[in-house]
């Protein structure tokens, strides 16, 4: 007879099944072996759902948005629309024109250091960012920092992979206009104390940009609870298309924020001597937007709600600990980054071996990882490392593929030793 | 040989293999071969930085050939890297500035060559080719 266990085990592994059918690129073979999927962190794969909403977009609704008086133009303004409600359900932002649709994180930071700049920030002043940031949450500031004749300091990070908190406190003084802080590492995958790093900042009446490109989607974010001021993430890591992200941001900075590009829409008239601008959030989305990607992002939410976050966590938590202990057992394999909160992420460098090495031949038995800085060459430098070997998960991974990337590792080595 | 019969001559030698693995191995071990860098020439002048991979590389010029020695710090790299130097290695500038090398890509190591995949290998064989043709331009002064 069964037990207890034995029917959730069956349950579980039925739910996988399902989960891993919903994706179809999941079944792919590559050299004739099937598809190990490890690179979720630089984008994840995309459901049906997500697939058949674009194609239906082009195929029955295609149509410029906001400005039509067709059944058409309705038909997808609605379903833009329709799309920024559920990512200010997702964040359970306040208002709706927070929610500004970018083209992804990078855009999203961009439009902060470039418009909240030119408002807030003069000679003198300073941005605080961490040591563990993307390139995307570093140099959009140094720009801005360096045409403003503002300084750039880091808050810097222990061997683990956390940030030094004390250290952060003592930066916080009278020049700094922003905090730009990471909320999981991309690289060692850390999970950082943004509610606090947010309560500290606010306690100077310092405003706080948290760069969600690596929490989106593992971890229930509300904007309202931690009290952020901009919030920034993209489609393509959490089940989405590409070419989507979001900034949020309070309503009480962006109507401050003078606009970041100009063009159609995020004016309300134009003459040749001034023009004047659209309310949020059409302020900031100048331009056609990206309407089949929004839509499609929309669709990614409905089915990241339909699973669960707290399944979802779960899932990824319990394939993390499992990779670990299965790499734990590699000798000299190192693990760069063990915070003790940590997200979907880990990154390894085996003996001498160099990452490139192991992550081509991991490709050969197709396990797809990323090897390299990362784009976090500053954060390299500090563990005086050329990159690193990273597995990033998502929860439609299993644990048979942490043992084949195990398994992996070893024939690596064995051919690079 | 000229530098399409050494080209070929290792095209042959890995349809030899059956799988990735023996092939893999082989082009470790063809690393090793590698006439490596003299330590005074692993300067950052001479290293060629790729996003992964990085490769030092250093040429003689000798009796209207050029010579090259090199090293990297990816195995893999390094045994593609012997593989280029030995093809490139002894010829003149001008063979040197018109050679085509197919060979990567008929072994299927496709992606060393790729420039999305910015690596050290693509820059050194644009490396290689500047050397020769600057010594080709030197030549015509």
């Amino acid at each position: 007879m069964f037990n207890d266990n034995d029917i959730i085990t069956k349950a579980a592994k039925l739910d996988i099944e399902k989960i891993r059918s919903d994706f179809p690129i999941l079944q792919t073979l590559v050299y004739g072996q099937p598809l190990v999927y490890l690179d979720n962190a630089a984008t994840t794969q995309k459901p049906k759902s997500v697939l058949k909403v674009m194609d239906e977009y082009y195929k029955e609704y295609n149509s410029n948005v906001h400005r039509g008086v067709h059944y058409l133009s309705q038909k997808a303004t609605d379903a833009f629309e329709v799309a920024r409600r559920n990512v200010q359900a997702y964040i359970n932002a306040k208002h709706e024109h927070e929610v500004i649709f970018t083209k992804g994180t990078t855009e999203s930071i961009n439009l902060v250091a470039s418009s909240f700049g030119k408002r807030f920030v003069k000679a003198g002043d300073s941005i605080i960012i961490s040591a563990m940031e993307h390139h995307s949450n570093i140099v959009p500031w140094q720009l801005m920092c360096e045409e403003r004749g503002a300084t750039l300091k880091v808050i810097p990070i222990n061997q683990k992979g956390e940030l030094l908190m004390d250290e952060f406190e003592q930066l916080l003084d009278e020049t700094v206009k922003l905090v730009a802080v990471t909320f999981v590492s991309n690289t060692l995958g850390t999970v950082n104390p943004v509610k606090e790093i947010i309560d500290k900042a606010h306690a100077q009446n310092i405003p706080v940009l948290v760069d969600a490109a690596q929490a989106i989607q593992h971890i229930g974010i509300d904007v309202q609870y931690l009290d952020v001021d901009f919030l920034a993430f993209s489609g393509h890591k959490m089940y989405g298309p590409t070419a989507v992200g979001v900034l949020y941001g309070k309503e009480k900075w962006l109507n401050e924020m003078p606009p970041y590009q100009g063009g159609g829409e995020m004016i309300k008239t134009v003459s040749f001597k001034k023009s004047t601008y659209n309310v949020l959030p059409f302020k900031f989305e100048a331009g056609t937007p990206n309407v089949t990607e929004v839509i499609g992002l929309s669709v990614a939410i409905d089915y990241i709600n339909a699973t669960g976050l707290d399944y979802i966590r779960e899932r990824e938590q319990q394939l993390i600990h499992y990779a670990i202990d299965g790499l734990k057992s590699i000798a000299e394999l190192r693990l760069i980054g063990e915070a003790k909160e940590r997200a979907a992420s880990i990154s390894f460098l085996v003996g001498n071996t160099h990452p490139f090495d192991v992550g081509e031949i991991l490709d050969k038995q197709a396990i797809a990882v990323r090897t390299g800085h990362h784009c976090t060459e500053p954060l390299m430098d500090i563990f005086k490392i050329p990159g690193t070997v990273r597995a990033s998960f998502a929860f439609y991974n299993t644990e048979e593929e942490v043992d084949k990337l195990v398994k992996g590792v070893k024939k690596a080595v064995t051919l690079l030793s | 040989m000229t530098i399409n019969e050494k080209q070929d001559q290792i095209i042959e030698d890995f349809e030899l293999f059956n799988d990735w693995m023996e092939k893999y191995e082989y082009i470790i071990q063809l690393g090793k071969d590698l006439p490596l860098i003299n330590a005074q020439y692993k300067t950052d002048d001479n290293l060629i930085k790729g996003c992964q991979s990085r490769v030092w590389l250093h040429a003689d010029y000798q009796d209207g050939k050029l010579f090259f020695t090199a090293d990297s710090d990816a195995l893999i790299t390094k045994g593609l890297v012997s593989m280029v130097v030995q093809v490139l290695s002894g010829h003149t500038p001008k063979e040197i500035a018109d050679a085509d090398i197919y060979f990567v890509d008929a072994i299927g190591l496709r992606s060393h060559l790729s420039s999305t995949r910015s690596n050290g290998l693509l820059s050194m064989l644009k490396q290689m080719k500047i050397y020769a043709i600057a010594y080709l331009a030197k030549a015509l002064q």
